[in-house]
This record gives structure tokens, sequence and C-alpha cells, in this order.
């Protein structure tokens, strides 16, 4: 089996990141319910994703001491939610949309987890040899 | 960590939502406050809330997230309710006494939706706090 430790958790370790970095914004969408003017933001995850898969650039280390690139990207592209409907205060958040997002998004999470902890356990039994 | 920061999120959220309703509770405590001028009378004060763009300090770059903040706390401009009372002990020199521009029924919806947006931030802080620590947990 030709597996480095880097690659044992394949897409999830990433989906982990980017599943808590939306979390986040969705909290902050929540937490400003109520603040006059607010835009609610989101980013799409399956694009995300799909674009950690063709990888931009990519630096040679050819000296030892050459600091590791990091691959991760910066930053994710945050878009403004389209709200259902308009009010007068220019608030966009729709708290119960949030709200389903938000509990979408901490299942995908768990489900990723639930992955990564799977694969832990089948290669501790293999190191083990029970 | 972004889940981290899902507390300071909801925090700032529960403890905004918390000001209003302070807010509401005082406005309504106050909301037969009788007096005699119209400079003395309480006058019905709400929240402002502001976002605040959270700085992500260890990666030295902007995050998207946003707390929020009560910027201020602004008094009602609206009519105050003049009443022509001469019997009343506050009444001032023409019989009329004054008392708050407090809209009760108002108060009572803010009210409602302040105690909703704060369940809603400690649900979303119960949810971050369960998915950390199934986190901690992984591989166990």
């Amino acid at each position: 089996m030709s597996t480095t430790i880097d690659s044992l958790f394949g897409v999830h370790e990433q989906a982990l990141i980017y599943r808590s970095k939306r979390a986040e914004i969705l909290a902050s969408n929540m937490a400003n319910a109520d603040t006059p003017g607010y835009k609610a933001r989101d980013f799409d995850f399956k694009t995300v994703l799909s674009k950690l898969n063709t990888p931009s650039a990519h630096m040679e280390q050819t000296h030892h001491q050459h600091i590791a690139f990091d691959q991760t990207p910066a930053a994710v592209s945050l878009a403004y939610r389209i709200p259902s409907s308009a009010s007068l205060d220019g608030n966009t958040v729709d708290a119960k949309v949030e709200q389903a997002q938000y509990a979408e998004n901490a299942m995908d999470y768990q489900t990723s987890l639930r992955f990564v902890n799977g694969k832990i356990s089948s290669y501790l039994s293999a190191l083990r040899g029970e | 960590m972004s889940l981290y920061n899902i507390f300071d999120i909801a925090g700032s959220g529960m403890s905004a939502q918390t000001t209003r309703l302070n807010l509401v509770a005082s406005n309504m405590a106050n909301a037969d406050t009788v007096s005699s001028s119209t400079g003395e009378t309480y006058r019905a004060r709400q929240p402002v809330f502001a976002a605040v763009l959270q700085n992500e300090v260890s990666n030295h770059r902007q995050s998207a997230a946003k707390t929020v903040r009560v910027s201020g706390v602004v008094e009602s401009q609206a009519p105050l309710r003049q009443e022509f009372a001469p019997q009343h002990p506050m009444a001032n020199d023409e019989g009329y006494i004054f008392k708050p521009n407090v809209n009760i029924v108002e108060e009572m919806a803010n009210m409602m939706s302040a105690s909703q947006s704060y369940k809603n931030n400690v649900e979303m802080l119960n949810t971050a706090k369960q998915l950390l620590q199934q986190t901690i947990k992984i591989g166990q």
C-alpha cells in the first residue's frame, strides 16, 4: 500500500478546514441578523473544493533549507446572499435560512469527521494486526 | 481554527441582544413614568447594532467573519404623550403632565425578536462546541 501520511485522510482534511470556515461565516451572519445594512455572505463549498483538486502553482524545493510552499489557497471568494425579501434597514440576513445552512454545514462537518475517524481506526487495526 | 471564532461571534451576538433586552426592560418599566416637563420625561431607548470586522491575528489576514457590537443608544424622537390632569401632583402650571413615548406593543415585539435572536446564538454556540468536542476526540 503506497500511502503517505499526508494523503491519509484524502479530501476530508481540507473539507474539515473549509467546513469550519463556512461555519464561521454563517455564524457571523446569524450574529448580525439585526444589524442595519449588514449583507449576508457565504461561499460555495463545491467550487472551493474543486479548486483544491486542480493545483494552480507548485514550488519546487531545490535546497533542503527551502521553506515548503503553502498549498492551501489564501482565501475563499465570498459571495453575497440574494435575499428572498427586502428589508427596510438594508439587512439581508434571513435567520431561518442561515440556521438551516448552519445545521447542514455542521452535519457535513461531522460526516467528514466520521470518515477521518474511520480511516484512523482502520489503520490502527491494520497496524495492530488484529 | 475557525470554529473557535464562533465563540467570539456568538458571544458578541448574545451580548448585543442582552443590551437590547435591557433597553426593552428599561422602556417597559418606565412606560408610565410621569413628569412635569418635556425635558425630564423618559424617552424610549433603542440600541444601534454595528458589524465589526474580525482580524485574524494568527494568519495576518482579514477574515470575513464579523462580530456585532452596540455602537450606540438612541432616544426615540416620537412626540411625548401630553395629558391634561390638573389634580395630578406632578402637573405643571398649566395642569399638564408628560408621559414617555414608549409604545408597549412595539416593545413587546422587540423583546420577542431579541430573545429569539439570543436563542439562535446560543444554539449556534452549542453546535460549534459539539463539533469541537468531536474534533478533539478524533482517533479515539
